[in-house]
């Protein structure tokens, strides 16, 4: 059942680079995504058995970020589908400097989307942490042609940077897998296999300064494909650049499953008893991430590039929060799902926004709620969402974090929290007011049939954002416990 | 024993210049010319000294100093060298830096006299020449160094006469990278293709030959002379690393040290007439390459 | 046996500082792939003597793709990208060599303050692995041409295959082949991005992407 997680998106995703039909491809993507999180929710009430010699295993964090990338991304592919209708036409001119482009193949676009689903899956349920490094590099290099989609240069710009700074990123944590293989060699020879389980169990036999290393090389690695500064110049380029079906699930799925490789180490790291080498070193990466942010949120007119920032924010938030360590930790876990809803939402409004005003200068966008009501309310309550007003989801996670801080007696790092939360709100709000208020630029024009997908997808994800704020689900609850429970 | 001594000094002093006659051949031979006779170089040094010196009005004595004080350094600096199975004349703990520094001095002497000069072409053959020397000069130190710490000695004789092949066998890396870097210093500080053509006829483009423009006589021959004892002594350096032969008899071992020496010559030639010379701006790049060699050397 | 594995080390620290000061692209990639034959010789010598069918089919399929497969797909990327064939690098060519030796000083630095656990044939191994990565990342910022670029991520991912070499890792062969595979297509990608670039820039200069960096207001 767990190869068939990862195995029907990879199927799917070959077949579509072969289907010349727009109709059927489509269809296979929505069948495809449909499947999988049916299957995904399905291992929720059935516990599947592991596979490839427990090489594939669905833990409780595991299973939570499987389960969240796959509905993400149905959500998204239905959004997609629209999209990519709305965007058959062959050229286009660009919004900012004129000239005319074209889009990459669909076919290959909706390939590399399925791709980019089974390598994700594949990172969130591979035990074998040499695995999860080739399933994460993977999802580099699955997704790098999907920022490739309008060919222009702006975007081929973005696209060498990600793949580029990425792939040094990764290859640095490979490093640290193989120092943690050389952290897990006994002075006799005998070694602990590379399995999350076997490492977090013999914890206290592994070499300490390897060890230490080890985290140093992949919190860096990985770091750099969470987007935690100083590791996050590609991806402002990227998130902004790429389609909003992309770089919403850039934003929404595939930075967690970089923060899934983190968490694997943390864990290791927990059961070693070097907790508070590790916390320290993600509470410091967390804050200059938060901070970094705020100072480009502030004044920045790309609103998608806003939106990107606002990603690299979050990150920071998640690695201070397992930083924290104890209630803090749940209040991250949390946070991750609230974060991947309030994001994609975003991207997917922005990309409503950017289809109509044709520009992504905050400035030249006014009067959002007149011309796109639904799109232009969501774009409000999302942009309050993701700041941490309540009563939505994220101001729920980032309280918890906030009050874990205080109840450790980290008032320092609760008051530098809040302040940077505070400049964030105040930088994104400006804006955010401003494009939806006012009256619209002439030359717009509102009565455009546009296909209900496109603003019905991102209002579910919102409802599901603000449901999460008031409602925690039991079963919900359990998960995250257990998720956080290794995580000290 | 003063005699066996002597006797390295006595083989530089002898065959010096025929080291320049061969490499001259071969590439003569190589062109496909017949080239100038093997003895040349003796042929022209008793020219030059039968010949009267001009001196210009703006020099001084420093003009006439320069070529002898570079002689007798070099002169000195080869009584510290050994040859084959003999040892040196004199060997003291760190006689190597008094030899890097003896050249030091007598490349000084022949830049302060192109200085004198006044001759902006000869300034220009100056700077180039320290220049390049001050990168080789750490490269020559370096390359010694290693040699000191796989052998164990201090002292240029008996370092290079404990090179031996069981040093190579467990050195071998090591020993490869010093040689390297000697073979580039060697190239380097004798004004050799790849980093300075000594038979160019384009004053802009010469190091070593256009500092020396205004010598002339038996001022001239010391200078030549000079500069074919520096290419002995450097070239028994290498020699003595690559061919580390001991066979217990000191006349065999000094035979296969003359016979390194031809080998050593004849491959000049070969390097010389299937490189061209780098750009200027280059040679300093192929130096740095050196000194890291040697560095590594030392560190591994 | 440890006199020829330490041969090979010392060609590996060549062959960085090689990287760091050939002006041609060609010479660059030459460099790169024989650093790809090299690894999968160190690989074999670090069996100790029991040769298994998969201990040698690896490391030959590692040179294979390192030394062979990546350099030809990145010849390919250089001449159809058609551009000037130099580096071109932002600092000078001394410069790079003066760099990569205070690289080298400080992985010797570092391969003594790590010591393996168990004694490793050559003490070179850890400092030379280290030394390598460090030159890709070196050459990766000091380097304006994408493919250049794409030479030092190579040479940082051969830096790690070395590592991995040097500690005598006994990987899955699944997960080697998996490695292996996303060096590939990693590469694969780039030499595609390559390629549109120098047709959308008509040159493979990153250095003139238009400057869409934030910077603090």
């Amino acid at each position: 059942m767990i190869k068939l997680l990862v195995l029907i998106p990879a199927c799917a995703g070959i077949v579509t680079f072969f289907v010349g039909s727009d109709r059927i491809r489509r269809g296979v993507l929505i069948s495809a995504a449909l499947t999988q999180t049916v299957l995904s929710l399905a291992t929720w009430v059935v516990p599947p058995a592991p596979a490839m010699g427990a090489w594939l295993a669905e833990d409780p964090l595991g299973k939570l970020i499987e389960t969240l990338t796959s509905v993400l991304f149905l959500a998204v592919s239905f959004y997609a589908v629209a999209y990519l209708r709305e965007e058959r036409s062959q050229t286009h001119s660009d919004f900012e400097e004129g000239f005319i482009f074209s889009n990459a193949r669909e076919a290959s676009f909706t390939g590399c989307l399925l791709l980019f689903l089974a390598a994700m899956t594949l990172v969130a349920v591979s035990q074998q942490l040499a695995l999860l490094w080739v399933a994460i590099e993977a999802t580099t290099l699955a997704s790098a042609p999907l920022i490739y989609f309008h060919r222009h240069h702006r975007s081929l710009e973005a696209t060498w940077k990600y793949l580029l700074i990425c792939s040094v990123g990764i290859a640095l944590a490979l490093l640290g897998i193989f120092f943690l293989a050389v952290a897990a060699t006994n002075p006799d020879g005998s070694t602990i296999a590379l399995m999350e389980q076997d490492l977090r169990l013999n914890a206290h036999h592994l070499n300490v300064p390897w060890f230490k290393a080890a985290f140093v090389l992949l919190l860096v690695g990985y770091g750099t494909k969470m987007g935690l500064a100083p590791f996050h110049v590609w991806l402002p380029d990227a998130h902004s650049e790429a389609p909003s079906v992309a770089s919403a699930l850039l934003s929404g799925a595939l930075l967690n499953c970089a923060f899934l490789g983190i968490l694997r180490a943390q864990e290791i790291s927990v059961a070693a008893g070097l907790a508070e080498f590790s916390g320290r070193l993600l509470l410091i990466f967390g804050l200059v991430s938060m901070a970094v942010a705020a100072v480009f949120i502030c004044g920045q007119t790309d609103y998608k590039r806003m939106l990107a920032y606002s990603s690299v924010e979050h990150m920071g938030i998640l690695a201070v929060g397992v930083g924290l360590g104890g209630a803090a930790v749940f209040g991250a876990v949390l946070h991750v799902i609230n974060h991947s809803l309030a994001k994609a939402m975003l991207f997917l409004v922005a990309g409503n926004l950017l289809a109509v005003y044709r520009t992504k200068n905050t400035g030249g966008v006014a009067g959002a709620l007149s011309v796109l009501p639904v799109s232009g309310a969501l774009w409000l309550l999302g942009l309050f969402a993701i700041t941490g007003s309540p009563p939505f989801g994220p101001f729920l996670s980032e309280f918890t974090i906030l009050k874990a801080a205080l109840d450790q007696g980290q008032t320092l790092v609760a008051v530098i929290y809040l302040s940077i939360l505070a400049v964030i709100l105040a930088g994104m709000a400006a804006p955010a007011l401003a494009m939806a208020q006012g009256t619209p630029p002439e030359h717009i024009v509102p009565a455009r049939s546009r296909s209900v997908a496109l603003s019905a997808v991102p209002a579910t994800l919102g409802i599901a954002v603000f449901v999460l704020g008031i409602y925690v689900p039991p079963v919900l609850t359990r998960a995250l416990r257990e998720a956080a429970h290794l995580l000290g | 024993m003063l005699f066996g001594s002597v006797l390295p000094l006595i083989v530089a002093l002898a065959c010096a210049p025929l080291m320049q006659g061969v490499i001259t051949r071969t590439k003569s031979v190589i062109a496909g010319r017949m080239g100038q006779p093997l003895m040349q170089p003796y042929h022209d040094l008793w020219k030059l000294l039968h010949k009267g010196a001009v001196y210009s009005h703006t020099t001084s004595w420093i003009f006439r100093t320069g070529p002898m004080v570079s002689l007798a350094s070099l002169l000195l600096a080869l009584a510290l060298v050994p040859f084959g199975g003999f040892p040196a004349l004199s060997a003291f703990s760190g006689d190597f830096i008094l030899l890097a520094y003896l050249m030091a001095l007598g490349r000084f002497f022949i830049v302060l006299a192109a200085l004198d000069t006044g001759s902006s072409f000869e300034g220009m053959g100056a700077s180039r020449e320290v220049t390049f020397s001050a990168l080789a000069e750490p490269a020559l130190f370096l390359s010694l160094a290693a040699l000191a710490r796989q052998t164990g000695r201090i002292s240029i004789s008996p370092l290079l006469t404990a090179v031996s092949w069981s040093v190579w066998a467990h050195a071998a890396p090591m020993l490869g990278l010093t040689l390297a870097a000697l073979i580039i210093v060697f190239l380097a500080e004798n004004a050799r293709i790849p980093v300075d053509d000594p038979t160019t006829h384009l004053e802009l483009t010469m190091i070593h030959e256009v500092m020396v423009l205004d010598h002339g006589g038996p001022d001239f021959a010391m200078i030549q002379y000079g500069a074919a004892l520096k290419m002995w002594l450097f070239a028994t350096i290498i020699v003595a690393v690559a061919v580390p032969w001991h066979s217990g008899n000191r006349w065999i071992d000094t035979a296969v040290g003359l016979a390194g020496m031809l080998i050593l010559a004849i491959a000049t030639g070969v390097i010389e007439s299937s490189m061209a010379r780098l750009r200027l701006l280059r040679v300093p790049q192929l130096l740095l390459v050196a000194i890291v060699l040697a560095s590594l050397a030392v560190a591994l | 046996m440890s006199q020829l594995i330490n041969s090979v080390l010392v060609l590996l620290v060549l062959t960085g500082f090689m990287l760091l000061s050939s002006s041609r692209l060609a010479a660059c990639i030459h460099v790169v792939a024989f650093q790809g034959v090299l690894l999968g010789l160190l690989a074999i010598l670090m069996q100790h003597g029991e040769l298994t069918v998969t201990g040698v089919l690896l490391p030959l399929s590692t040179a294979l793709v390192k030394g062979f497969l990546l350099p030809w797909l990145l010849f390919r990327a250089m001449r159809e990208a058609d551009t000037v064939r130099e580096v071109e690098p932002l600092i000078s060519y001394n410069l790079s060599i003066i760099a990569g030796s205070a690289v080298l000083v400080f992985a010797l630095w570092l391969g003594q303050r790590l010591r393996l656990p168990s004694q490793p044939p050559s003490s070179l191994l850890v400092p030379a692995a280290l030394f390598m990565s460090f030159v890709g990342m070196l050459v990766i910022v000091s380097r304006r041409k994408a493919v250049t670029q794409a030479l030092g991520y190579l040479a940082l991912e051969n830096g790690v295959y070395a590592f991995g070499a040097a500690v005598a890792l006994r990987l899955p062969v699944l997960v080697e082949l998996g490695i292996l595979l996303d060096v590939f297509v990693g590469v694969f990608v780039m030499g595609i991005a390559i390629f549109h670039i120098s047709r959308e820039f008509e040159h493979i200069d990153t250095d003139k992407f238009a400057a869409s960096t934030d910077r603090p207001r």
